[in-house]
């Protein structure tokens, strides 16, 4: 009787055991794993990562087989999933150079694609908005002019003037506007005069030359992809041109190693004036700029030239030009006060002991510009000194640099390392020289062309690779600030895309410049440091000391639980 | 005096002085060097190059520089700089040995800018400039924050053109802990327009510069007048480098020198672009007795004046003189005693100060400085300047200046306390000084506990506290005549004296090294650990009454107490259990 109190009694004390073991596990899992979990979490805002993937996407879309005949739907569908640029062209037609086989009276509207493929995966649509119409009275009246510069002056006070948009006037086959054997001329601003042919066809297909020369081709879209595509063969364009800032900044330096003998003087403020600021206010759209000068002695190249007999002159080879800036570069100094690239022209006179000195070609033949320009870096005038006439003459010779002569080369060097290079044309193509602004107006949309496209790319490179390092590294911290400039980005991004693609080229620029601001200013955010370095082995020295003595009861307990209640169970299952 | 018993070649400083042409912003270097024989044998080196540019610095987007370093210049001018002076130093000026440095800074870095009115965030102006500066000289620079910056009120004056001294515009920092190397003398090298290619910086040679007791380079820049009338501003940028090598220990106890035993390299020529370049030797003659040295080559000329109070006498070698480099290709200054040293005894300067901490144990401790005075008969007042970071907490109620046993208050004092990690404490005082006396300054202080992730790297080695600064006018033995001061060599145009009776000193004292009290720094895990263990030991007893199973023990039969009890019970006739 007792006895079997005892065992009772001992069965509740065995039950209470069991509840209270389970009230401790329950107890730690319920309250003290959230506490934990909450109170060392790193804090990480959301971010768009499926659209910061869409974005890392687009530009590199699936080339696909699609049907010349494809319905109006499928192709805005296409469109929608495609990196589109497109372009409005309005082609007038002057009287007498109508096409006869126009398929729709006049105006009408027609849209012309084209596939630029960047690599065997990735292309890039273009998409040219022809819009066809005869000229307006006072176009005739413009056109109506002896000389075809003389038109296009008058035709630009007519035209419109948005970014990114042509005008081609067609003018009748035998119009004395063009000079014999030239069947296009393109102006100093969005318009060009084109020569009529026969049929739609071919004159469409001159038109599209001309506009590619005029907005964007092929290789220059590749150029500014090039980041963005590894697997790309960039060209020489693609490596030569400077990267997409917001601002530049462009040092002229005058190197004079020999003060003994010359005692060099430029005059660098008129030049600067009457140069390059024409040009930087072009630019000015594009980027800020700034400019600043110095000269310095005794700075040295990093070659010694070969003295050649034949001419008495030295000479510095193509191969040995790479080694030249290394040693100049250390004195040019870095602008410590901003974070823009440096644009450096040198203009560089020889010592007085080596020189003349000329600048050979690959083939071994003097360079006539006397001149080589360096990728995304700058460029390097070599200018000899005339050896005086009296041999005893007085030390240091005073030179008086001729302004005209070197600018003439740093600015078609700065024009290159914009990607501005006047591109091989066939020679029945005319182009106004741009006179006094250095840079024509459909220059100016080219860069703007190459620049956004190059921006998009960039910010789409910038934001998946913070995507995946902060999807790698989980200690990152993610601030609400750095999340809003992420979805700034994209939203700006996004927005330039979009303006791409329906033509409106200026607040695309500066759509993309917004979100390279943003993607940057993301990215190098220094709050996503702050904790990148906690390793594991020192966070389980702390965690196991607490978490080892509280555990173990708990799991032993637990186990004892459950094999004594598959004990119990195996009995009742024998009877 | 001594006897030149040469024609004296005077010629004019403009022998080749086209750099310095006339027309609107020009600019001129002069590059000058004094070496000056110390008391002991030691030799002091001072290099001073000065870039004059007679443009207003540009604000624009558009900037041209010729001489005027194109890194500095656009520093100025981007972040409103209306006067910067950076001083880098290794080692200590001993004033007591020594006598007045021509130019003093404290050991480590100095940095103390006035911005111009126009800057409307002068901190952050501030912050951006130290970090710059510390990008083009690497140094530390970019460690000046607000813990270590103070806006002194009266110590230190704008030294060029100044509308207003409102001194919010002012930033004063010092790095004591700063060690200046190579790295720091290769960018200001950079700056000079002939580099190190030609003229005087030839000489500049870093291991010898290094190997020496006394390393200081600095850069000043200011706004001075053009001209006379002082209707336009022009720009002054002064690279100044002193060094002095002790010559009698590594002359094997001689205390004759050369250039080329100093700085392993001798004079070829100027530098193309100076419009001045001349070397100065002081050969004042210690005492009163006849000639004791003797200088060959032969010195173009020589320049008497009266520097810091006291007459001095100089042998000018210009390089720009032809006749100079007539003889022989190369300059190479000697200078021989011409009889055993009877060990002259320096004159002890005027002013000169001392400073120590005192007291015992980690939690408090005592600052003292003393100031001496040593002219016979003119009181002067003296301000200091004495920056302390927030650790050492001062207590002001202890601040006591005793002069002759007597206490000496104060005409003038400024005190801004510390805020913890905030501010460091900034006491300024303008004291009196009588004649022959000294002065004995203390405050005591407490230490503070720091947090343990503040404390820096090797903190056991002491945390060094800035020196303080002595400003003062002293009054000179010798009255002055009014000199040209834009011809006067060195210094003497940096402060210029306002009247002939006395002359402008800035002194630093030592720098202090303080231990504070410092943690084991293992100690927050063996904290982490024992909470640990104390948690775990309580939790389990706690886990182990409440989940442990209790029963009732049947009380067992037998057992040899029992077994024991009944045989006691069997003998006693009590019945068994």
């Amino acid at each position: 009787m007792a006895a079997a109190a005892a065992l009772a009694a001992d069965e509740a004390e065995r039950a209470r055991g069991r509840r209270a073991a389970l009230s401790f596990a329950a107890i730690a899992v319920v309250l003290g794993l959230p506490l934990w979990w909450r109170t060392t979490e790193t804090y990480r805002a959301a971010l768009p990562y499926a659209d910061i993937a869409g974005l890392g996407r687009l530009p590199v879309s699936e080339r696909r087989e699609r049907g010349s005949g494809a319905g109006a739907a499928a192709r805005a569908d296409a469109a929608a999933a495609q990196f589109q640029l497109s372009v409005p062209v309005a082609v007038v037609f002057a009287p007498g150079s109508v096409p006869r086989d126009l398929p729709r009276p006049l105006p009408f509207r027609d849209v012309q694609e084209m596939e630029i493929p960047v690599n065997v995966r990735t292309s890039v649509m273009s998409c040219y908005e022809m819009l066809y119409r005869s000229t307006t009275a006072q176009e005739e009246a413009a056109l109506d002019v002896a000389t075809a510069q003389e038109a296009d002056a008058a035709l630009h006070l007519l035209q419109d003037t948005s970014l990114g948009s042509l005008t081609m006037y067609v003018v009748p086959e035998t119009s004395p506007l063009l000079p014999q054997g030239i069947n296009a001329y393109v102006g100093k601003h969005r318009s060009a005069l084109v020569r009529a042919v026969g049929t739609l066809p071919a004159l469409r297909s001159r038109l599209q030359q001309l506009t590619q020369v005029m907005s964007f081709t092929a290789s220059s879209i590749t150029a500014a992809l090039s980041d963005r595509v590894p697997d790309g063969q960039p060209g020489p364009d693609a490596r030569r041109n400077l990267k997409s800032s917001l601002g530049y900044e462009i040092t002229f330096s005058l190197l004079n190693p020999d003060p003994k003998s010359h005692d060099v003087s430029w005059d660098i403020e008129d030049a600067v004036n009457r140069y390059v600021h024409p040009v930087l206010d072009k630019l000015s759209l594009v980027a800020n700029f700034s400019v600043d000068s110095q000269i310095l002695y005794y700075a040295v190249l990093g070659v010694t030239p070969r003295y050649d007999k034949e001419s008495s002159s030295f000479l510095l080879s193509a191969h040995s030009l790479p080694h030249v800036i290394n040693p100049v570069e250390a004195r040019l100094g870095s602008s410590a006060a901003s974070l823009y690239p440096v644009l450096n022209f040198l203009l560089y006179i020889p010592e007085r002991s080596h020189s003349p000195l000329y600048i050979q070609d690959k083939d071994g033949a003097p360079v006539s510009t006397n001149a080589f320009h360096s990728p995304r870096w700058g460029g390097i005038v070599v200018y000899n000194v005339e050896a005086p006439a009296a041999p005893q003459a007085s030390l240091p010779l005073h030179v008086d640099v001729d302004m005209v002569r070197v600018m003439e080369v740093f600015l078609a060097q700065l024009r290159l390392l914009f990607g501005l290079s006047r591109e091989e044309l066939p020679p029945e193509f005319l182009l106004e020289s741009p006179g006094n602004e250095g840079l024509a107006d459909w220059e100016l949309d080219r860069l703007l062309w190459a620049h956004t496209v190059e921006n998009i790319a960039t910010v789409s490179t910038t934001l998946t690779s913070l995507a995946q390092l902060l999807d790698k590294i989980g200690n990152i911290v993610i601030k609400d600030d750095v999340a809003s400039e992420v979805y700034r980005a994209v939203a700006s991004a996004q927005s330039a895309m979009d303006k791409l693609a329906t033509g409106h080229l200026h607040p695309a620029f500066q759509a993309s410049k917004e979100a390279a601001t943003s993607s940057e200013r993301a990215f190098f955010d220094p709050s996503l440091l702050h904790l990148l370095y906690f390793p594991d082995d020192q966070k389980f020295a702390i965690y196991i000391p607490l978490f080892l003595p509280m555990a173990v009861p708990i799991l032993l307990s637990l186990a004892k639980i459950i094999r004594e209640t598959r004990q119990k169970k195996e009995p009742t299952k024998m009877d | 005096m001594l006897a030149l018993a040469v024609p004296l070649l005077l010629l004019a400083a403009a022998g080749r002085g086209r750099a310095a042409a006339a027309g609107p912003g020009r600019d001129a270097l002069r590059e000058e060097l004094l070496l000056s024989p110390l008391p002991a044998g030691d030799v002091a080196a001072t290099f001073q190059f000065r870039t004059r540019w007679d443009a207003d610095l540009p604000r624009g987007a558009v900037s041209h520089y010729r001489l005027f370093p194109k890194a500095l210049g656009r520093l100025v001018a981007a972040l409103g700089v209306r006067e910067l002076h950076l001083a880098l130093t290794q080692g200590f000026w001993r004033t007591q040995a020594w006598g007045q440095p021509p130019l003093q800074a404290p050991a480590g870095a100095e940095l103390w800018v006035w911005f111009q009115p126009s800057v409307t965030d002068v901190d952050k102006a501030w912050k951006e400039l130290s970090n710059i500066l510390s990008g083009i000289f690497c140094a530390s620079l970019n460690f000046i924050d607000a813990t270590n910056t103070v806006t002194p009120t009266a110590s230190f004056k704008p030294l060029g053109l100044a509308n207003g001294t409102d001194h919010h515009l002012l930033r004063y920092a010092v790095l004591p802990r700063e060690v200046v190397c190579t790295e720091n003398l290769t960018p200001w090298k950079k700056l000079l327009p002939c580099g190190s290619k030609a003229g005087l910086a030839v000489l500049l040679k870093a291991e010898r510069l290094f190997h020496s007791s006394y390393h200081s380079q600095a850069v000043h820049i200011r706004p001075i007048c053009r001209d006379a009338s002082c209707l336009a501003v022009s720009w002054e940028l002064r690279q100044t480098l002193t060094v002095v090598f002790d010559t009698f220990s590594s002359g094997q106890g001689k205390k004759d020198w050369s250039l080329f035993k100093m700085f392993s390299r001798t004079l070829t020529d100027a530098c193309p672009l100076a419009s001045q370049s001349k070397v100065y030797v002081d050969i004042s003659p210690k005492n009163k007795e006849k000639e004791l040295l003797e200088v060959t080559p032969l010195p173009t000329s020589v320049y008497e004046a009266i520097v810091q109070g006291d007459k001095r006498s100089y042998a000018v070698y210009d390089l720009l003189s032809p006749s100079l480099f007539n003889t022989s290709r190369s300059l190479n200054v000697q200078f021989k005693w011409k009889r055993p040293e009877d060990s002259s005894e320096m004159p002890i300067p005027v002013l000169h100060a001392q400073r120590y901490v005192s007291g015992y144990g980690l939690q408090t401790g005592e600052i003292s400085t003393l100031i001496y005075n040593t002219h016979p008969y003119r009181a002067f007042p003296v301000i200091l300047l004495e920056t302390v970071p927030w650790y050492l907490r001062l207590y002001v109620h202890t601040l006591t200046i005793i002069t002759k046993g007597k206490e000496n208050k104060p005409s003038y004092i400024h005190y801004q306390p510390a805020q913890d990690r905030r501010q460091p404490h900034l006491l300024e005082m303008l004291i009196q000084l009588p004649a022959n006396s000294v002065t004995k300054i203390s405050i005591q202080f407490e230490r503070a506990l720091l947090k343990w992730t503040e404390y820096p790297p090797d903190p056991n080695h002491g945390f060094y506290v800035g020196s303080s600064v002595l400003s003062a006018l002293v009054p000179s033995i010798i009255a002055m005549k009014d000199m040209d001061v834009e011809e006067s060599p060195l210094f003497t145009s940096l402060f210029p004296s306002s009247d002939g009776s006395s002359y402008f000193v800035r002194l630093y004292t030592e720098p202090l090294l303080v231990n504070l009290p410092t943690p084991d720094f293992s100690m927050p895990y063996n904290v982490i650990c024992l909470t640990c263990t104390v948690v775990a030991v309580c939790y389990g007893s706690f886990y182990n009454l409440l989940t442990r199973t209790f029963h009732v023990e049947e009380p067992s039969r037998g057992g040899l107490a029992k077994w024991l009890a009944n045989i006691i019970r069997k003998f006693r006739g009590v019945p068994p259990l």
